[in-house]
């Protein structure tokens, strides 16, 4: 397989929800590629839709009330929208895993975490209950568990959240996989801690040519492990870049300005932080236009009428914004 | 866990003086004295004067009613702790005699109840909140809300009238625990005889709660479902099913097996109302009898006795809640 | 003050609105009301004494409410049923002709007909009129009773949360130990062993249902003494009583509110299973549970309207009564309320 070929490929994938207050477009026309041992980072604010594009890359969203209701998802050429339940399952966990923001509500807390890792690799490998034990001890220790074969044996409840972090890593790489999607993997923990999860995905990354889907709202994760990125605002992709420095250096769209520009940051010396006034809008009532003209500091009057076109930019990155399109109308 | 289990055995001492205290008071409250039972039983037969006047003395003083209340009751606690709870006024026998009769009568209706309650209420919850807003679970969810309120002695009267002989259908006795000429039969029929009686008091004890458990077994499997870490078994690959009978399943029935301690206390109570309509020698018909006869040490040892299965009901409840869930840890 | 009251207001307007989503507890709302409507009319559904009567060439509004002396001296009270119109005189009679204690001994146990919509009894009494009184006994001790629970329940309660300490631990340790009984027994026994009167047994529910209230109440009363208002009212110097009761429980009422409604049906339905068992109401009062009872002597004769009728009536109260209070519950529960 050349390496151009993505090993996942999501086209205008369009999740929604349908509530009370009518149907939600959490994620809208989303298209994406993920290269096989690269990191992309998908940006925004809770509530853009990027954990929800990342769920439904494995069918994860709850239904009713959420629905998948277009676009393709492939992975090695496989359509995972229209594949069968079982098929699916073979892919999860096994093909593509995922590790989420809350590792202690993320692990059953009445089962062993042990014995949550030997029944992953079990069902994927069909291993005997000795040498899936085996396995996961040394899975442990892999991603710096101490003494693993006795914290195997662990409820999640005895362990602190980076360590617990780290086991859902072990569980996330157990079967092998092609694609890991962390979603948010750091947010809930401490500073330090952080940064140590953060180290050890990366050197997994080099070790196992893993492809990485990096779900996040912080801009300095991005920068510190993701080779590519691309920032949502209200269910859409607002900018692409296919090297993340060149898009922290000239961050084209005003969004992705003011969210870095929110990052504090020791190098320019700032004292006040800045803050992009009002918040990402419900998803049952996006403003018409570019969904970001409410906020935006260089709204023109086109921005109000007509949502912006993706405008391809050097290097296959691109942004959507009026600002840089060729053609106004 | 051995340690927790012997000071939570001990912490029932206080509570069991707190309970005895309140029966021995019900009692004292009581305006008809035992002395006039005793006199209405033959031994008098209402002759005014010195007569009766001796025979009310004699009768204080054969059941310590000459002295005060607080040496009553002081008494009376003394022969508690070795569960002596005196004779019966009506027959003279013990009463710890008549309660260990009537014991195993309505622990055997209990415990199949409770056993019922639970095997068909949790499949019952697991079903609904996996099917939840479908046809099946709305229909169950009316039912069940129904039978919750459906008043268990209005269904017993129902069913006898129905099924009990009379105007309608012959299926099943109205009356007892056993046929008359049971006991010439051989075991298997005396067995069979045996769960033909218990089959309508133990639908009678059974429905209530087990519309009450089913509805806490879909609220609670509703809200295992919603958890992070079911999401995170389907993102592993593991089959719905699995996840929900293998993973989601034991989170869900934590709470409810809590909830047993709450059932005993209502079944006994509401086995007082069952065994009478079906004429059951049971606890609660014996505490009724006693009752209607002003029987006092019958009541008082009767809901001192069940006070006690059910603080004893608590602590087996605390002991599975720690064996089920980890997080619990008694020191 | 002023401020309070409004957001209180919109609190339960927003309350009512949420419940009237829900048509189930909307119609278990109007079963209540009918019912209550019935339980005040009894004296005009179901009496021997007419509604409106000219005898004598006198008319007399309502006799059936109020005691006219002439009648009274022509001893008409105890015969009003008997007496038929002559000539010149008119009765205007109830739906139900017959009060709940017109013994027609010849018309006993008979089967519901155009005369006795609902049957009679074994004394020949109207079943229909029956059920008819029979509601006053069970509404009046269903929130009686609850609300002697809720008052105890509070005061316990709000006592237990808001001083904690030896207090809250001695409270507690009561509540459980009256959670223990097997509550049905503990009233059974009280109401047999007191004077039998329909205050006995509103005394007894009372006194024995008060230990959910008092939990609930409590739990509130912890969260509640932390917050901003009651450090406040503290700060000005006002003393506890003025605290817990007028700045304090205002703010627990909602989860109280829910708990008693069904309260309220579990005490109908303790109140009917007692006068089931012969201990409710003292005869010749007429309740449901003591018709019900009747059935229980003439079990294979198949009077089933003795079964079918009042036990209905219980039953469609209590389910009332649960499908409003779980309307009230959903309406409150502020995670469903989007």
């Amino acid at each position: 397989m050349s390496t151009n070929t993505p090993l996942l490929r999501v086209r205008d994938l369009r999740t929604q929800f349908h509530t009370d207050q009518g149907v939600a477009l959490a994620v809208d026309g989303v298209s994406f590629d993920l290269k096989a041992g690269k990191t992309l980072a998908l940006v925004g604010e809770s509530g853009c839709g990027k954990s929800v594009t990342a769920m439904s890359i494995l069918r994860l969203i709850p239904s009713p009330p959420g629905k998948i209701a277009g676009g393709t998802i492939e992975f090695e050429g496989r359509d995972l929208l229209g594949a069968s339940d079982q098929d699916l399952r073979k892919v999860r966990g096994n093909d593509i895993s995922m590790i989420f923001q809350e590792p202690m509500t993320s692990m059953n807390p009445v089962f062993r975490v042990g014995n949550q890792l030997t029944d992953v690799i079990r069902l994927h490998r069909g291993s005997s209950k000795a040498d899936a034990r085996r396995e996961a001890i040394a899975l442990l220790a892999q991603v710096g568990i101490p003494a693993p074969e006795e914290r195997i044996d662990d409820y999640p409840h005895q362990m602190s959240g980076g360590m617990l972090q780290r086991i859902m890593i072990a569980m996330a790489l157990s079967c092998q996989p092609k694609v890991l999607i962390a979603d948010e993997p750091t947010t809930a923990l401490d500073v330090t801690i952080q940064a140590q999860i953060l180290e050890l995905l990366k050197s997994l990354q080099v070790s196992k040519g893993l492809a990485i889907l990096l779900i996040t709202h912080d801009l300095g994760v991005v920068e510190e492990v993701s080779d590519e990125v691309a920032v949502m605002y209200a269910g859409k992709i607002i900018e692409y870049s296919a090297r993340t420095s060149s898009l922290l250096e000239t961050p084209r769209h005003p969004y992705t300005q003011g969210l870095y520009a929110s990052l504090p940051s020791m190098q320019r010396g700032r004292t006040r932080l800045h803050t992009i006034p009002g918040s990402v809008p419900a998803a049952t009532q996006f403003p018409s236009g570019c969904r970001f003209h409410p906020r935006c500091p260089h709204a023109l009057p086109v921005c109000k009428e007509t949502a912006p076109p993706w405008t391809p930019l050097e290097n296959g990155s691109g942004v959507a914004c009026w600002l840089h399109a060729e053609a106004k109308p | 866990m051995k340690a927790y289990l012997i000071r939570r055995l001990l912490l029932i001492v206080p509570a069991l003086i707190g309970i005895s205290a309140i029966s021995f008071l019900a009692v004292q409250l009581a305006p008809g004295s035992p002395i006039y039972m005793v006199l209405l039983s033959g031994r008098g037969n209402g002759n005014e004067g010195a007569d009766t006047q001796k025979i009310i003395e004699d009768t204080k003083r054969l059941y310590g009613l000459d002295k005060p209340v607080p040496v009553q009751y002081a008494l009376w606690l003394g022969r508690l702790a070795h569960l002596d709870f005196g004779n019966s006024y009506k027959d003279q026998r013990p009463v710890r005699e008549k309660i260990l009769e009537a014991l195993p009568v309505t622990l055997e209706l209990n415990v199949l109840s409770i056993l019922l309650i639970y095997l068909i209420s949790i499949p019952i919850g697991v079903y609904s909140a996996v099917h939840r807003g479908n046809k099946i679970d709305n229909a169950l969810t009316v039912l069940l809300f129904l039978l919750y309120s459906l008043p268990s002695f209005f269904a017993a009267m129902l069913l006898m009238l129905l099924f009990c002989g009379g105007e309608y259908f012959n299926w099943f006795p109205a009356f007892g625990l056993h046929s008359l000429e049971a006991d010439s039969w051989s075991w298997g029929r005396y067995l069979l005889d045996h769960f033909w009686h218990l089959v309508l008091p133990v639908l009678c004890l059974t429905y209530g709660g087990l519309a009450g458990m089913s509805r806490y077994a879909r609220a609670g499997m509703i809200e295992t479902i919603r958890q992070d870490y079911v999401r995170t078994a389907l993102a592993y690959g593991f089959p719905e099913r699995t996840v929900i009978y293998k993973y989601a399943m034991r989170n869900s029935l934590i709470p409810i097996i809590t909830l047993a301690g709450t059932l005993l206390p209502a079944l006994i109570g509401g086995s007082i109302i069952i065994e009478q309509i079906f004429s059951i020698p049971g606890m609660g018909r014996l505490t009724f009898q006693a009752i209607l006869a002003r029987d006092y040490p019958v009541v008082m040892g009767t809901l001192t006795f069940s006070a006690l299965l059910t603080l004893l009901g608590l602590v087996l409840t605390d002991v599975l809640y720690a064996m089920v869930d980890p997080r619990i840890k008694y020191e | 003050m002023n401020k309070k009251t409004n957001t209180e207001q919109g609190y339960w307007r927003l309350v009512w609105r949420q419940f009237r989503r829900n048509r189930l507890s909307v119609v278990g709302l109007l079963i209540l009301g009918l019912l209550t409507l019935v339980a005040v009319a009894a004296p005009f559904l179901a009496n021997d004494v007419p509604v409106y009567m000219v005898k004598g060439g006198k008319s007399y509004w309502f006799p059936n409410v109020i005691s006219y002396q002439e009648l009274e001296a022509a001893n008409f009270y105890s015969t009003a049923m008997r007496w038929t119109p002559g000539e010149g005189e008119y009765a205007l009679r109830p739906p139900i002709p017959f009060s709940p204690r017109n013994q027609m001994l010849l018309d006993n146990k008979r089967g519901p007909s155009a005369k006795h919509w609902l049957g009679t009894d074994d004394r020949g009494r109207s079943v229909a009129a029956r059920i008819v009184w029979g509601s006053r006994i069970s509404l009046s001790v269903g929130f009686i009773a609850e609300g002697i629970s809720v008052l105890v329940g509070i005061f316990l309660g709000a006592l237990a949360g808001y001083y904690g300490g030896r207090t809250d631990a001695l409270i507690m340790r009561l509540i459980e130990v009256v959670m223990c009984f097997p509550a049905f027994f503990l009233i059974l026994a009280l109401v047999a062993l007191l004077p039998p009167s329909i205050f006995t047994v509103m005394f007894a529910l009372g006194l024995l249902g008060w230990p959910g209230i008092a939990r609930l109440v409590r739990g509130e009363f912890l969260k509640l003494r932390e917050s901003q208002f009651a450090l406040a009212a503290k700060a000005s110097g006002l003393g506890d009583a003025r605290i817990i009761f007028r700045h304090l429980a205002p703010n627990a009422m909602a989860p109280v509110l829910v708990s008693a409604t069904f309260g309220v049906a579990g005490a109908i339905l303790t109140e009917s299973a007692l006068s089931f068992l012969g201990f409710g109401v003292p005869p010749p009062t007429a309740s449901w549970g003591e018709l019900l009872s009747q059935s229980q002597h003439l079990v294979g004769s198949g009077i089933w309207w003795l079964v079918v009728f009042p036990g209905l009536a219980i039953f469609a109260t209590v389910t009332a009564f649960n499908l409003v209070g779980e309307g009230l519950r959903d309406a409150m529960d502020p995670r469903l309320r989007q």
